[in-house]
């Protein structure tokens, strides 16, 4: 199939999970409103957007031993091909290398991306994540220690890096 | 227009398609033509040109898996003492009469008429699904229907 998804359980509330052949391409929060999420997918990706939990599984294990405390680094391959190649790309990439319980700066991730002057920028390739919690933007703070935004709101963030024993 | 998941499609015409299937085929032989009517979507449906009108597409999609598969047990020769009139269907509802009465139409009458009242289809999707005129669709179904309404009561 070319996109599976599924509905997946979590303490933040269902997410919207779906995989290419590639890997993971999308988790979402908007689980309210998944038909919009589904519908990017066709868009996006291939209309052939079937529901299927099987193909889920490995995602929804890792997810859930996350949340559990047992796991701190996410073996899933990432389908990147939601975020645009160049700048939000790296970004992304460079995000995704930050481990877990750590915490890192708008502008630690600007100069990784290989912009060491555009923090703001890096906000809004992060605002766009396809990916939260396993391209982990959350661990992305202001350099003042203010959390800076979140896609899920700032309430998952503050969850999350909890979780992490971060705050 | 672009295409919904195809999730959207089988959630929303699944059952309507199963039921057509069962009227044309019985219910058993549904279940088996269900699947490649949707194992065909699934291949063409990246491919498909115009996403308007998906329902008459896919029912469209399983009158095809319906001829083929009559097609191909035409072929087979089975020992009967009698050749039958029309395709037997093995269905077992009570009252044949309007059954026989259905399989005695010629085929496109018989599938506008199963496409209008077993699929639900609206005239507008019946003639896409049997590439005929709207109108030609309405008179196809409401003279039939005249027809059977006769031998019914």
């Amino acid at each position: 199939m070319d996109v599976s998804y599924a509905l997946v359980d979590s303490p933040l509330g269902a997410l919207v999970a779906a995989v290419t052949g590639r890997g993971l391409v999308r988790l979402s929060y908007s689980e309210a409103d998944s038909d919009a999420v589904l519908e990017e997918l066709a868009r996006r990706v291939s209309p052939r957007v079937l529901e299927d939990r099987a193909a889920l599984d490995d995602v929804m294990r890792e997810l859930d031993e996350y949340f559990t405390g047992r796991r701190h680094r996410f073996e899933l391959t990432i389908d990147w091909r939601l975020v645009p190649s160049g700048f939000a790309r790296r970004v992304l990439q460079a995000t995704k290398r930050v481990p877990f319980g750590r915490l890192t700066t708008y502008k630690d991730i600007a100069g990784k991306a290989g912009s060491p002057g555009a923090a703001r920028a890096v906000g809004n390739a992060l605002g766009a994540n396809p990916i939260p919690i396993v391209v982990p933007c959350h661990r992305v703070v202001h350099a003042d220690g203010s959390l800076g935004g979140y896609t899920g709101g700032l309430q998952r963030k503050r969850y999350l890096l909890r979780l992490e024993g971060a705050l | 227009m672009s295409q919904p998941p195809l999730q959207n499609l089988i959630d929303e015409h699944a059952d309507a398609v199963f039921r057509f299937l069962c009227a044309l085929a019985g219910r058993q032989r549904a279940e088996d033509l269900f699947k490649e009517t949707f194992l065909s979507a699934l291949r063409a449906y990246p491919r498909l040109k115009d996403a308007s009108n998906l329902r008459a597409w896919l029912f469209r999609i399983a009158q095809h898996k319906v001829i083929d598969e009559h097609r191909r047990n035409a072929r087979r020769p089975v020992p009967i003492a009698e050749l039958p009139e029309a395709p037997t269907c093995g269905r077992e509802e009570p009252d044949e009469s309007l059954w026989q009465a259905l399989d005695a139409l010629p085929a496109k009458q018989r599938l506008a008429v199963l496409h209008r009242f077993v699929g639900d289809l609206t005239y507008r999707d019946v003639a896409g699904a049997l590439g005929i005129s709207k109108e030609a669709a309405r008179r196809n179904v409401h003279k039939r229907i005249n027809k059977l309404r006769e031998v019914w009561s």
